[in-house]
């Protein structure tokens, strides 16, 4: 870890202000994340703000029956949250699947937005590793690539990304509200917030320089029942081999409504329009899972390790769909 | 005393005060979960410490070109950087044949040449740990690389066959196994792969080192304090009683810390250096390459057997890695050798020296890799021949021990897995695979048989009793949370007749009478054994003051008494206090019966028909272990080796990148060993027993015996559930659903 200096700051314009007026100054919150990162050297921060008392620890509702989440509320607080558990179950069940009691006792909503991938190469820094150090290569590729990307990804990186919350938000598309050292504020659609590599895996969001994340907006539910279903390598503690968020709102038997948000096969929480669309007005069977899977699928790119996650989310989503089609599912 | 006779009835036998097998709490465990039982990275002693850190080679093999230690040396709060240029003059490694591979000398930083990913290539000392570790990035290392060699495979034929280690030869035979297996009517013919396990202790190695009247004292974290202390001498060329080793406390050891490592070396040689205390620790990552782990292995399997089941050939080939310049070997099939009765038997062991860091025991070396693959080629054999898994074994039990042709000292095999069956409902497992169904999960059930050989080794003790009353021992043994505190506790307790409030037990110190330590299930007994005899002579010597006769003298509630008179042993002991010595020496016994320890393991797992993804339900292990000291502690230690033996299955596996010659996941984010919600319902039990063969103590070692056999029985599990064999652990889903019909 290098050395650091640190400060507190008491409002959101204050702390994107004061990020700003340090060079290699960082944001810190719950710090499940980044304190890791800094231990290894693979952040390297000059300076931290501190983040946790500025009063975005709440959740309010909003005026169109959405939720407005404080970028400090903790993990934890949200999947408890009475207003989360009866109208968002993907998120709180998304939340519950991730990490452990005391690390969600400190993540925040922000945060985990933000966590940073869980390849093995990226977490090793005598490793090359494009999105560490740009142009240096990739090292998953050619490597042990488990754990890796399946679409979205591209020739400089296959890193996913970890976060389970990430990818109820992005079934609920959710908005991340930000505020700029000048006091501007915007909305980012989530389906836009995280970034595909390309050429540039080293910039992993949408999020300008200074930009301070200050909650999560949910709009209303949709219609349907939402189920989240993570596999993973052991039965707690453990990241995605790929997760599937799903609200289905069907009547008789026909889907009037779906959609699908995948977790541990892209660089970002991932969703398909086409196989979305496939789904809207059909009735599910054997064949119409097999069409959405290749839609899913059909710009895939699979590296040898990797090759499973294609079969087991096609095993996983047939079953999830039939689940969340049936009605009186709690 | 020696072994070269059964034990006689002792004191212990009688249990007066009723403490042998009581299952009393920990008497360090208060101390322990308050924080004031200092493991080796939290003792302060003497000056302000300097930090050191070690910084690892990030190649595999070859030589350091160039090194630059001066951006790191004008580093904020570094004191010094030690480099191969600079570090003291040390004995080369070795002797690579030694009785006692763990006080071998270990160089470090002794050249520019690097034999495995990780080498510690320079030792970084700062005023505090960040420091060192900041400092470490600015030293700038230019490498010469060489190829490596890093995969076991394709090494296989380049293999040695490794020396003898004492009796146990790499090799054995009996009658014409070829032949036999050749002519069986019923055939399993197998390879099993397993992959590098890691140890994990919960404390990772550290070290404080300081030079106090030209003799150096480390407060380290180490299983064998003799050995330890003897690789420092030998590795810095000074006399053994000049190095003083302290382990209190050790949070897990598991065979990882049978050695020790550049931690403890660096930090003392800085320390005399530097004139000041060195304290160092191990990071979780560092752990997997400066420490040893566990070999991969392949392992072929050959049963030949009747359509009765009875088996007529048994064969049993491993193959395991030794980093190129030692010469580890994992001992798969040593139980093979024992388990089960055949006319006709065949083992070997083979090792390939690769250029990866150095292998080395795991908790229940051989047995823990090997009987995944005997136990699950058994269980395969049970499926040909449309048997129950127990009837097939017990229609294989031995009269005595097939290669050594001399009795077992004790072996409930047979009744472990009786007992165990009726515990578990084993009636209700189908027959043939894939049969229940509950929702989407398959659902199934196996067993394993467990096996563990039981050792003696020598050890010396020495106890007092004070003028009050209170008794206090000592001894170099160390107690890695196994719980050696509180049974030896309770033996010098239960010989004296004394509160276990008021014993004292001193451990882990090498100023203190020298013990076999803590390794292979064998320092219950052995220290244990010492203590033994230490308070039978204080006993002697007490009844002796108290003009009593020992053989009519009765020790209890803090008395002796005999005739119908009574002392108090704190007034016999007087205000000088009384003292003895005690010793055990194996002998004869271990060469007259075949000493084992035996379990059967039973699991019932859940296979998702979609995922693949494999859930423990529940396990239950059944265990014929000699004498159990503690019921508590005993049971910690074997439900600890089967919750091992579910990772070995399922989730552990550090995986080796080719390229590199590293473990990819070298952090236990990615390295998954089980967490509470993969072990829902685990239970042990032991049944009853005394061996009179194996020491005094009557005991028989059990940190190794709940591993041995554990995976297995979970991974016949996952055949029964869902009809899927996997013979490449771990039991991934990825593995599984490459197997499992389409998802409906």
């Amino acid at each position: 870890m290098k050395a650091f200096t640190y400060e507190r700051a008491t409002t959101p314009e204050a702390a994107a202000q004061a990020v700003a007026a340090r060079p290699g100054a960082k944001f810190i919150a719950g710090g499940t994340n980044l304190l890791d990162l800094m231990k290894l050297q693979i952040e390297k921060p000059l300076h931290l703000v501190d983040v946790n008392r500025l009063g975005l620890a709440g959740i309010e509702d909003t005026s169109g029956g959405g939720l407005r989440i404080g970028a400090m509320v903790r993990n934890s607080d949200l999947a408890a949250d009475v207003r989360v558990r009866q109208r968002y179950p993907v998120l709180a069940r998304a939340l519950l699947s991730g990490a452990t009691g005391q690390l969600r006792n400190m993540a925040t909503t922000g945060g985990n937005l933000l966590q940073r991938t869980r390849c093995y190469y990226f977490y090793d820094t005598s490793k090359p590793c494009n999105k560490r150090e740009a142009g240096a290569g990739c090292s998953a590729i050619g490597g042990f690539n488990r754990i890796h990307a399946v679409v979205g990804a591209s020739e400089q990186c296959i890193a996913v990304h970890p976060s389970d919350m990430a990818v109820a938000m992005r079934v609920l598309d959710a908005g991340v509200a930000t505020v700029m050292p000048n006091g501007a504020r915007r909305i980012i659609p989530i389906a836009e917030f995280h970034r595909l590599p390309g050429n540039t895996p080293q910039v992993e969001n949408a999020l300008q320089a200074s930009e301070f994340i200050t909650h999560v907006d949910l709009p209303p539910p949709p219609p349907g029942v939402q189920v989240y279903r993570k596999v993973r390598d052991r039965a707690s503690y453990a990241f995605a081999l790929v997760s599937v968020a799903v609200i289905v709102d069907s009547q008789g038997g026909a889907l009037r409504s779906a959609r699908m948000a995948f977790g541990g096969l892209a660089p970002k929480p991932w969703r398909v329009p086409e196989a979305e669309a496939l789904l809207v007005g059909s009735t599910l069977d054997a064949n119409k899972a097999v069409e959405v899977g290749n839609a899913v699928f059909r710009d895939a790119t699979v590296r040898g390790h990797n090759d499973f996650k294609v079969a087991l989310t096609r095993r996983v989503l047939g079953n999830v769909l039939v689940q969340a089609s049936q009605p009186a599912r709690g | 005393m020696d072994m070269s006779q059964p034990a006689k009835a002792n004191p212990l036998d009688q249990n007066l005060g009723g403490l042998m097998g009581k299952p009393i709490d920990r008497v360090d465990g208060r101390l322990k979960v308050t924080g004031q039982a200092p493991y080796a990275y939290e003792v302060r002693e003497g000056a302000k410490p300097a930090y050191g850190y070690l910084l690892e080679s990030s190649v595999a093999k070859g030589r350091i070109a160039s090194i630059d230690a001066s951006d790191a040396e004008r580093s904020p709060g570094v004191v010094m950087v030690m480099t191969y240029k600079n570090a003291p003059k040390q004995a080369p490694f070795g002797p690579i044949d030694t009785s006692d591979r763990f006080a071998r000398s270990k160089p470090q930083l002794g050249d520019d040449g690097i034999q495995y990913y990780g080498e510690p290539v320079a030792f970084i000392v700062a005023e505090s740990f960040e420091q060192a570790r900041a400092a470490a990035k600015l030293v700038m290392v230019g490498y010469a690389q060489e190829r490596g060699e890093f995969e076991l495979k394709p090494g296989m034929a380049k293999a040695v066959i490794p020396k003898s280690e004492g009796d146990r030869a790499p090799d054995s035979s009996l009658g014409n196994f070829d032949h036999a297996f050749a002519a069986a009517p019923v055939k399993v013919d197998v390879t099993y792969t397993t992959p590098v396990y890691i140890h994990a202790q919960m404390e990772p190695h550290a070290s404080l080192a300081y030079w106090k009247d030209d003799r150096v004292h480390i407060h380290c974290s180490a299983q064998l304090l003799e050995s330890a202390q003897k690789c420092v001498a030998n590795t810095l060329q000074i006399s053994p009683n000049k190095v003083r080793i302290v382990s209190r406390y050790v949070g897990g050891g598991f065979g990882g810390k049978l050695p020790i490592y550049g931690d403890t070396l660096l930090a003392a040689m800085a320390s005399r250096q530097l004139n000041r205390p060195v304290k160092t620790a191990l990071t979780r990552q560092q752990m997997f390459h400066i420490t040893t782990h566990r070999s991969n292995t392949v392992q072929h399997v050959q049963l030949g057997a009747g359509r009765d089941g009875v088996l007529s050939a048994i064969g049993h080939e491993a193959w395991s890695h030794s980093a190129r310049f030692d010469n580890f070997y994992e001992s798969c099939a040593h139980q093979t050798r024992t388990l089960y009765a055949a006319p006709h038997r065949k083992t070997q062991h083979r090792s390939v020296r690769l250029d990866l860091p150095v292998s080395d025991s795991t908790r229940g070396p051989g047995e823990a890799v090997g009987m995944l693959a005997l136990e699950c080629a058994m269980d395969e054999l049970a499926h040909q021949l449309g048997m129950d898994p127990i009837e097939l074994r017990v229609r294989n039990e031995p009269a005595q021990d097939p290669e050594k042709n001399i009795p077992y000292s004790t072996r409930q095999l047979v009744a472990c897995m009786k007992e165990g069956a009726r515990r578990f409902g084993w009636n209700m497992r189908a027959a043939s695979p894939a049969q229940r169904r509950e929702g989407r999960w398959l659902v199934g059930m196996g067993m394993a048989a467990a096996s563990r050989g039981n050792l003696l080794r020598p050890s010396k003790c020495s106890v007092r009793l004070d003028g009050r009353g209170v008794l206090t021992a000592k001894m170099s043994m160390t107690d890695i949370g196994t719980g050696s505190y509180t049974v030896f506790s309770q033996i010098a307790a239960e010989m004296l007749g004394v509160d276990v409030e008021n014993v004292s037990m001193q451990l882990g110190d090498s100023d203190f009478p020298p013990t076999a330590g803590s390794g292979g299930s064998f320092g219950a007994a052995s220290a244990g054994s010492a203590l033994f005899d230490a308070c039978n002579n204080l006993r002697l010597k007490l009844a002796e003051a108290a003009a009593m006769d020992v053989s009519e003298a009765v020790f209890s509630g803090g008395q002796i008494s005999a005739g119908g008179q009574s002392r108090s042993l704190a007034a016999v002991a007087g205000v000088l206090g009384m003292e003895a010595d005690g010793e055990i020496k194996p002998g004869d016994m271990e060469k007259k019966f075949s000493q084992q320890a035996y379990g059967a393991h039973f699991a019932e797992v859940a296979v998702d028909m979609d995922s693949g993804e494999v859930r423990l339900r529940r396990m239950l292990g059944v265990f014929a272990a000699g004498r159990i000291l503690n019921t508590k502690t005993a049971t910690s230690q074997v439900l600890g080796g089967m919750i091992w033996g579910v990772g070995n299955a399922l989730h552990e596996d550090a995986v080796i990148d080719p390229r590199f010659g590293f473990f990819v996941n070298h952090d236990l984010a990615e390295y998954h060993v089980p967490v509470h919600a993969d072990i829902p319902a685990i239970e042990a039990i032991f049944l009853p027993e005394v061996d009179d063969k194996t020491n005094p103590l009557k005991i028989k070692g059990v940190g190794e015996l709940g591993i041995s056999g554990a995976g297995a029985a979970v991974a016949n599990a996952v055949f029964n559930a869902c009809g899927v064999r996997i013979r490449d652990y771990p039991l991934t889903l990825d593995k599984i659903i490459a197997a499992l019909p389409a998802a409906a």
